[in-house]
C-alpha cells in the first residue's frame, strides 16, 4: 500500500497505522471529522516521513460525499492502491434497546457508511485490477451477545459484506482484509475497565499491516482471539442464550 | 479508570488518584474533583512524589504524542508534550541531530523534561533542557492558552521550566536540537582512588570532553572514600560513520517481579561495586547503551523490592564547604549499613537555566539510591538533606521524597514568586508537602 485513503484517521488504531505507513514513505489521504485533530495526525505523518499527506475534514455520515471523496483522494495522490476504513462508534447498548434511533445511528456509521464507501472503492480497484481494502470490523461481530449486540450486529453485517466482496474481487487481484480486534485501549473504550485482554492500538496496527503484507483475508488481533471466538461461536444457541455475556 | 500510578522509586505511595487521559491539544482541561486538583503526568519517571497527586487527578499525556514538525536543515523540532525523548531520538539521529541535554533515561516525555528541567552529563557545556527550548504552549484551568518563549510571556516561560507541572498543562513544545555526525559515542573510562582523584579528573576533562560523569563505590571508606570510575565522552567525529559498530538490539530484558527485600544487602552491593570498579573500557559505542544503560532492563526499579527505594540527589557548591559536604555524605552512607546501589557524581557548570525553580547550579552533584528500609532510611536521607543545606547546596525535587518545607525554602529562593504562577486548580503531593500543607 503506497497511496492510501484513511477513513476515520484520528481513531487510535488508524493513527497507529498511519505512523507505520508514514515511516514506510507512503502517500496518505486522511479523512476525519475534527479539523484540529486531523491536522495533528497529518503533521505527525509528515514529520515521520510520509511521501505526501493530504487531509480532508468530513463527516462520513454524509453519504452523498463518499463518491466525490474517493475521486478527490485519487486525484490528490495521483492514484490509489489502498484504503483503510477505521471510522466507527461503539454506541450505547442500553439506549439502543430503548430507542431505535440509537440503533440506526450505530448501523449507519459502522455498516452502511462502510458499504457506501466500499462501493466506489471496490469498483475502482476492480477496474484497475489492483489494490487492498482494509476494514476494521470486530470480534463482537462473530456472535450476538446481550451486552452489545447492536454494535455486534453492525460489525457482523460488515464482516459478512466483506466476505462477499472478497469473493467478488479475488479474481481481479484485489485484496480485502477483515480486521477483527478484540478489546483495544482507545478513547472508544475509555469508560471500560481494563484487563489483560486489552491490546494497545500500536500492537493492533502492527498486526494489521502484517496481515496486509502476508496477504491474509481475515485477522484476529491479537491472534489469541481466534481460538477464543472459535469457542464462543461453537457454543450451542440453546446453552448460549442462558449465558450472561 | 481508577488506577494507582506509582513514581519510579515507588515511595511514597499515595492513593485516590484518578487518571484523566489527555488525547488532543485542543481539549479543554477537566474540572478537578471536589477537594482535589490536577497534575500533568507523563511516564512517571520522577522518583518521589512530584509526579503524584493523592486524592486528585492526573492528566496523563501518553496519547498527546504527535510530532508537529521537524526541519532537518535547522534542527528545530515541534511536538506534543507526551512525545518521549526516545521517540525524538529515533526520529532525528539518522538525520544528523541529537538532543542537546539528555537525562539518564529516554523514557521521559518532553513535558516531563521541561517540568523538571532535566540535564545530562554535559551540563557544564550546555546547561539544562530548558535552555534549548524555543517555545511551548501552556493551558491553564481557566481555559486560557499562552504561547511562552523568551520573547512572549517570558514570566510564564521561566516559571514553567522546572515548574514541576504546577503552572498548567504544556500541550506542545518547540526545541532546538544539536548536530551530530552519527549515532555513536567515543568514550573512555578511568579509575580514580578517592574524591580528590575525581576532582582532578573533572578539571582535566571538561576542556576536551563534552560528557563527564563518575560512578562511585559507595562502600569504600577511609583513604578510598569516593573511589570510582570516571567516564568521559564525545559524540563520535564524522570519520567513524564508515566503521559503525552495530546498534544494540533491544535486550527485551525485564525484571519480572519484585526482588525479595534482602537481595540488595551489603554483600551483593560490595560484590557489584568490586566488579564494576575493575571494569575498564574505551572506544566507540552506540548512543543508546552510552546514555541509557539502565533502560535496557525494563522495570529495573523492581530490584529494590516492593518497598521501593529512596533516591537522594543533591548539588553542592564548587568550594571547600561543598567538597567537605560531599565527603561527609559519602562517609555517612558508607557507614550507614544501607549501601547505595548506584552512586553517581557529576559536575555542573554555571550556564544559567531560564527556569526560576531549576535544580542544577554550579558545583558537584551526587545521586545515591537507597533501598527503602523504612525509618532508618528516612533518617539517613534527612541527615544528608541537612548536610546539603548547611553546605549551601540544594536537593532535586524530581528525585526527592523527603525534603521538609524548611529545606525547600532554603533551596529555592524564588519559590514565592513561582507560587504566584501555580495554577489554582493544580497541585501535587510534593507541592503540598514542601508548602507544609499535609
Amino acid at each position: 500500500m503506497k497511496k492510501v485513503l484513511v477513513l476515520g484517521a484520528t481513531s487510535a488504531i488508524a493513527q497507529a497505522t498511519v505512523r507505520l505507513l508514514a515511516a514506510r514513505g507512503a502517500s496518505l489521504y486522511l479523512v476525519a471529522r475534527h479539523a484540529e485533530r486531523l491536522e495533528a495526525v497529518a503533521q505527525d505523518a509528515r514529520t515521520r516521513g510520509a511521501a505526501r499527506v493530504e487531509a480532508e475534514t468530513l463527516d462520513l455520515d454524509d453519504f452523498a460525499q463518499h463518491e466525490p471523496l474517493v475521486e478527490r483522494a485519487t486525484a490528490a495522490l495521483g492514484g490509489l492502491d489502498g484504503a483503510l476504513l477505521a471510522h466507527g462508534v461503539l454506541g450505547d447498548q442500553e439506549r439502543a434497546q430503548r430507542s431505535y434511533g440509537e440503533t440506526e445511528k450505530v448501523l449507519r456509521t459502522n455498516f452502511l457508511s462502510a458499504v457506501s464507501l466500499l462501493t466506489p472503492l471496490a469498483n475502482r480497484f476492480e477496474a484497475q485490477r489492483a489494490g487492498t481494502l482494509v476494514v476494521i470490523s470486530s470480534v463482537a461481530g462473530d456472535r450476538g451477545r446481550q451486552s452489545n449486540y447492536v454494535y455486534g450486529a453492525s460489525k457482523g453485517a460488515l464482516s459478512v459484506f466483506l466476505q462477499g466482496l472478497r469473493n467478488r474481487l479475488a479474481p481481479a487481484g484485489v485484496a480485502v482484509v477483515t480486521v477483527k480486534p478484540g478489546f483495544v485501549d482507545t478513547p472508544m473504550t475509555a469508560a471500560v475497565k481494563k484487563n489483560a485482554l486489552f491490546a494497545s492500538p500500536e500492537a493492533v496496527a502492527r498486526g494489521l499491516l502484517r496481515a496486509v503484507d502476508t496477504h491474509q483475508d481475515e485477522v484476529y488481533l491479537p491472534d489469541f482471539w481466534r481460538p477464543i471466538m472459535f469457542l464462543i461461536r461453537s457454543i450451542p444457541e440453546r446453552v448460549f442464550k442462558r449465558l450472561k455475556l | 479508570m481508577a488506577m494507582e500510578p506509582k513514581s519510579w522509586g515507588r515511595y511514597p505511595r499515595v492513593s485516590g488518584q484518578k487518571a484523566h487521559p489527555v488525547t488532543w491539544t485542543s481539549e479543554p482541561l477537566p474540572v478537578p474533583p471536589e477537594g482535589g486538583s490536577l497534575l500533568p503526568h507523563g511516564l512517571g519517571r520522577s522518583y518521589g512524589d512530584s509526579c503524584l497527586n493523592a486524592g486528585g487527578s492526573l492528566l496523563t499525556t501518553e496519547r498527546l504524542d504527535h510530532f508537529l514538525g521537524f526541519d532537518p536543515a535547522t534542527g528545530v523540532l515541534r511536538c506534543e508534550s507526551g512525545v518521549t525523548l526516545d521517540g525524538i531520538l529515533r526520529l532525528v539521529t539518522n538525520q544528523g541531530w541529537f538532543l542537546p541535554a539528555t537525562p539518564g533515561t529516554k523514557f521521559v516525555t518532553v513535558g516531563g523534561a521541561i517540568a523538571n528541567d532535566v540535564h545530562g552529563k554535559n551540563h557544564v557545556r550546555v546547561g539544562t533542557f530548558g535552555r534549548h527550548l524555543r517555545r511551548f504552549e501552556l493551558v491553564r484551568s481557566d481555559g486560557s492558552r499562552r504561547v511562552c518563549s523568551p520573547e512572549e510571556n517570558r514570566d510564564w516561560f521561566e516559571a514553567t521550566i522546572g515548574g514541576l507541572g504546577l503552572t498548567g498543562l504544556i500541550t506542545w513544545a518547540e526545541l532546538q536540537l544539536r548536530r551530530v555526525s552519527n549515532p555513536y559515542m567515543h568514550q573512555e573510562t578511568i579509575a580514580f582512588s578517592n574524591l580528590e582523584g575525581f576532582l582532578k579528573l573533572t578539571r582535566e576533562s571538561t576542556r576536551d570532553f563534552e560528557y563527564t560523569v563518575a560512578w562511585v563505590d559507595s562502600l569504600a571508606r577511609g583513604r578510598h572514600l569516593g573511589r570510582g570510575l570516571f567516564h568521559r565522552a564525545n559524540h563520535a567525529p564524522p570519520q567513524f560513520t564508515a566503521r559503525q559498530p552495530s546498534p544494540p538490539r533491544l535486550s527485551g530484558l525485564a525484571v519480572p517481579f519484585d526482588f525479595p527485600g534482602l537481595a540488595l544487602n551489603r554483600v551483593s552491593v560490595t560484590a557489584f561495586n568490586a566488579l564494576h570498579y575493575r571494569m575498564r573500557n574505551q572506544g566507540l559505542m552506540h548512543y543508546e547503551p552510552y546514555f541509557f544503560p539502565l533502560d535496557s532492563v525494563h522495570h529495573w526499579n523492581r530490584i529494590y523490592g516492593s518497598q521501593g527505594f529512596v533516591q537522594f540527589q543533591c548539588v553542592v557548591p564548587p568550594n571547600d564547604a561543598g567538597v567537605a559536604a560531599l565527603k561527609e555524605i559519602l562517609d555517612r552512607s558508607a557507614h550507614s549499613g544501607m549501601p547505595s546501589f548506584l552512586t553517581v557524581l557529576k559536575t555542573y557548570g554555571d550556564v544559567p537555566s531560564p527556569g526560576w525553580m531549576s535544580f542544577p547550579k554550579a558545583g558537584y552533584s551526587l545521586a545515591l539510591d537507597f533501598a527503602n528500609r523504612g525509618e532508618r532510611t528516612y533518617q539517613l536521607v534527612d541527615e544528608l538533606d541537612r548536610l546539603t543545606r548547611e553546605a549551601g547546596g540544594r536537593v532535586y525535587p524530581a528525585k526527592d521524597s523527603r525534603m521538609s518545607p524548611e529545606s525547600f525554602a532554603a533551596y529555592y529562593p524564588e519559590r514565592e514568586r513561582f507560587a504566584q504562577y501555580v495554577d489554582p486548580a493544580f497541585s501535587s503531593s510534593f507541592w503540598r508537602r514542601v508548602r507544609g500543607a499535609g
